[in-house]
């Protein structure tokens, strides 16, 4: 790489049903650096790409919830195996997006990488944590086990633009749902990457599909979309929250509430963000000859 | 026929052993008193439409002095009482309903209309065992799964309906008192009484003043509790409309919510099926309770080797269910709740034969007064119809057929509820196959209509959030680390 090359630049695109397609709306925006300088442009999804990703999703969603729990765990390591292959490149955008000095945005991007794994070893595990086998009175085998609720609408953190989002995105999919993820809408470059990560990770198309744009202009759209179960709002806009919530009760979608001030994604999370996105699930069966 | 009605001399059960005051004030603050702002209204018999008693209808200012008492009683008392005192408490409680549970079932039946067989062998035993199982995790939640030291919500607004009016009043003051809350319960217009009968018995366990508040009333008793800004946590057990409505009223607000809501499960038999052992399940499935139950197996699924004998089967059975009075022990199927319900049933039966459904009923006839519906069968129904799309919350079974074990995943899916379904097959890897691919949050194999405290109920998609039951239902009551 000789001095004064011309660098290859990236065209930023959206995350849909596996493919990286520009909006459909052919618009797209500026995205700049904590300083205020020109980084990218990126896809401006519209209405029409939220719709598209939900249909993706719907259709991902029951081939990954069927695959077993030691694949899925296998395919969110793998994940993690691609994100530690392009720590050098998560950091040069992360360190743009937050602007974080380059050892900073390293570090985080290290902690993005471990909440992957942390996540992916989750994935035969949660059942056995969260289900059970219920001593009922009566001549009956009974047994519950969470199951994922779905598809799940998730507004990525608008201040964590990397570790913040593998912290919503990874709970949600471990367990099998599919996910429509809306990135940070100032800081979406590292989403981007890690779409591109997800692509080459044995994920099946549409089991995540990312898109950058406005929040305020696309959330409303996966609260009231009858075909989205539940809504995770960590990165709703301030104000925005009460109307979204109120939206998704259409279909009496489960709601992650946002916490304020975004919570620091640094500490162990535990495992409550999987368990908001599953559904117990009870079986009974008479015992007898 | 062979199995036509025996001839059954009648066998009522004496209802000398209810003593109802003629007039029943709101229990606030462990008192009994006057509503300040709200009004009177009676509470009749289903069966026979005779008055029971004069009921309060609490005003918002009722409401507002029962949620300031429990939140009194939250502070002061039950919050900090160590979990070993409140679990003390609620064993009592479980004692005094099993101590009057000849009583409660009476009144049960007299009030909500449904066979004294059934609130005598399942609402009162399980709402006493409701008590006594989560009495027991009042003193070992840190051992719950929750972290080391999980806490309460508060005061918990707990709006209840009229088809297991004592149990769900024990599904949902249990457990929230197991955790460590204060509630406000809002029983169901039609059916008050059994709650204020619990509200002597708090009396007589000498539950702390404030710790259970009851206020009786209708839909706007209920409104002006869900939106009162000093409840912490929401749970409410009724329709899908009514709960949409709560959950937009709760939007923004910060508060709790759980909502328990409608069903209209799929009861799917194969063709390998113990067939006998299926139509008894079926029965119960769809005409346990006059049908009046969200989870009620309301869609029968016939694989299509044996439709017909399993509906000419199920013609058979139902001839010989026995219709009439609730306090007779002989009696499978009980008076419909309200007129208002019955109006419901007979507009969407109706709805079924206009869109081409095949109707059906033996010869059943109907006592002169009180409100009644025959058991009642549609064949030749097609999933667009209204009978097999809506919730009916009546004896009125839907029966389609399928081909092959998609087709029955595909059709019992299709509904934008999830609260049950059934599965009848003598094939055990069938049974797991089906119970993973159903969208429904209780699943029965080869039996249906079960219910415990430990085992979790609840439902998937517009049936509602949460669970209520089982170490899962603690999760209702308590707070999380999610929790902003």
């Amino acid at each position: 790489m000789g001095e004064g090359r011309l660098g290859v630049r990236k065209t930023y695109k959206l995350y849909i049903g596996g493919a990286f397609p520009r909006s459909e709306s052919g618009r797209s925006y500026e995205v700049t650096g904590a300083g205020g300088e020109f980084l990218a442009n990126v896809a401006l999804a519209s209405r029409k790409d939220v719709r598209d990703a939900v249909v993706a999703a719907r259709r991902a969603q029951p081939g990954w919830s069927s695959a077993t729990a030691y694949l899925r765990g296998q395919v969110l390591y793998r994940a993690a195996e691609m994100m530690e292959g392009r720590r050098g490149q998560f950091a040069e955008v992360v360190a743009g997006a937050e602007g974080l000095a380059a050892g900073e945005a390293a570090s985080v991007v290290g902690a993005a990488v471990d909440r992957m794994v942390w996540y992916a070893g989750w994935s035969d595990k949660l059942a056995q944590v969260a289900g059970a086998a219920n001593p009922v009175a009566g001549p009956y085998f009974n047994f519950s086990v969470p199951e994922p609720t779905g598809v799940v609408g998730v507004l990525a953190p608008q201040a964590s633009s990397l570790l913040g989002l593998v912290s919503v995105l990874a709970p949600v999919v471990v367990s099998g749902n599919a996910a429509v993820v809306v990135a940070s809408q100032e800081r979406p470059l590292p989403a981007v990457e890690l779409a591109e990560v997800l692509a080459t990770s044995d994920l099946p198309g549409g089991v995540v599909n990312m898109l950058t744009g406005r929040t305020a202009e696309l959330a409303p759209v996966l609260a009231a979309h009858r075909d989205v179960e539940a809504l995770d709002l960590a990165g709703a806009p301030e104000g925005l929250e009460a109307e979204l919530e109120a939206t998704a009760a259409g279909n009496v979608k489960r709601v992650l509430r946002r916490r304020k001030p975004e919570p620091d994604w640094a500490g162990e999370p535990g495992p409550e963000r999987m368990l908001y996105f599953v559904e117990t699930k009870t079986v009974w069966h008479p015992i007898g000859l | 026929m062979a199995f036509s009605r025996f001839p059954y001399a009648p066998a009522p059960e004496s209802r000398s052993i209810v003593n109802l005051r003629p007039s029943y004030g709101l229990f606030i603050g462990g008192q009994w008193a006057e509503p300040a702002d709200g009004d009177h209204f009676k509470t009749e018999s289903p069966s026979s439409e005779e008055v029971l008693a004069e009921v309060s209808s609490a005003g918002p200012e009722d409401v507002d002095r029962a949620v300031r008492a429990a939140r009194r009683a939250y502070d002061e008392v039950w919050a900090p009482m160590p979990g070993k005192e409140r679990a003390k408490y609620l064993f009592r409680v479980a004692r005094l309903v099993q101590e009057r549970s000849r009583e409660l079932a009476v009144l049960e039946s007299l009030d909500n209309g449904k066979p004294i067989r059934e609130s005598r062998d399942v609402d009162v035993p399980l709402a006493a065992a409701h008590f006594f199982y989560h009495a027991g995790w009042a003193d070992k939640l840190p051992y719950a799964g929750f972290g080391p030291s999980p806490e309460p919500l508060g005061v918990a607004g707990q709006v209840i309906p009229w088809n297991f009016p004592l149990l769900m009043a024990a599904w949902k003051l249990a457990p929230a008192l197991a955790a460590g809350n204060t509630c406000v319960l809002k029983p169901a217009e039609t059916t008050p009484l059994s709650a204020l009968v619990l509200a002597e018995i708090f009396q007589q366990a000498d539950l702390p003043p404030g710790v259970v508040n009851i206020v009786t009333g209708a839909g706007a008793t209920g409104a002006a509790l869900v939106a009162h800004p000093g409840v912490d946590k929401v749970a409410f057990t009724g329709s899908t409309e009514v709960g949409k409505q709560i959950q937009r009223a709760v939007a923004g607000t910060g508060r709790h919510l759980t909502l328990e809501l409608g069903g209209k499960a799929a009861n799917i038999v194969f063709d390998d099926a113990p067939l006998s052992q299926a139509i008894e399940g079926i029965v119960n499935g769809i005409f346990f309770n006059q049908g009046h139950v969200c989870c009620a197996g309301s869609r029968l699924l016939v694989q299509e080797p044996v439709a017909e004998g399993v509906v000419e089967a199920l013609k058979r059975r139902l001839a010989t269910l026995r219709l009439g009075d609730p306090l007779d022990k002989n009696t499978d199927i009980g008076a419909i709740n309200s007129p208002q319900q019955l109006d419901k049933i007979r507009e969407l039966s109706a709805s079924g034969e206009a869109e081409g459904a095949q109707r059906w009923t033996p010869a059943c006839p109907l006592p002169e007064r009180g409100y009644w519906f025959p058991p009642t069968l549609f064949t030749g129904v097609a999933p667009s119809q209204r009978i097999a799309r809506e919730e009916i919350f009546g004896p009125v079974l839907s029966v389609l057929t399928f081909r092959t074990p998609e087709e029955a995943v595909e059709k019992a899916n299709n509904t934008t509820y999830g609260l049950s379904a059934g599965v009848w097959t003598e094939k055990g890897s069938r049974i797991l196959y089906m119970a993973s691919r159903l969208k429904a949050g209780v699943v029965w194999a080869n039996t249906f209509n079960r219910f415990d405290p430990a085992s979790p109920f609840g439902g998937y998609r517009e049936s509602g959030f949460g669970r209520e039951g089982g170490r899962q239902g603690l999760a209702a009551y308590l707070k999380g680390p999610l929790d902003g």
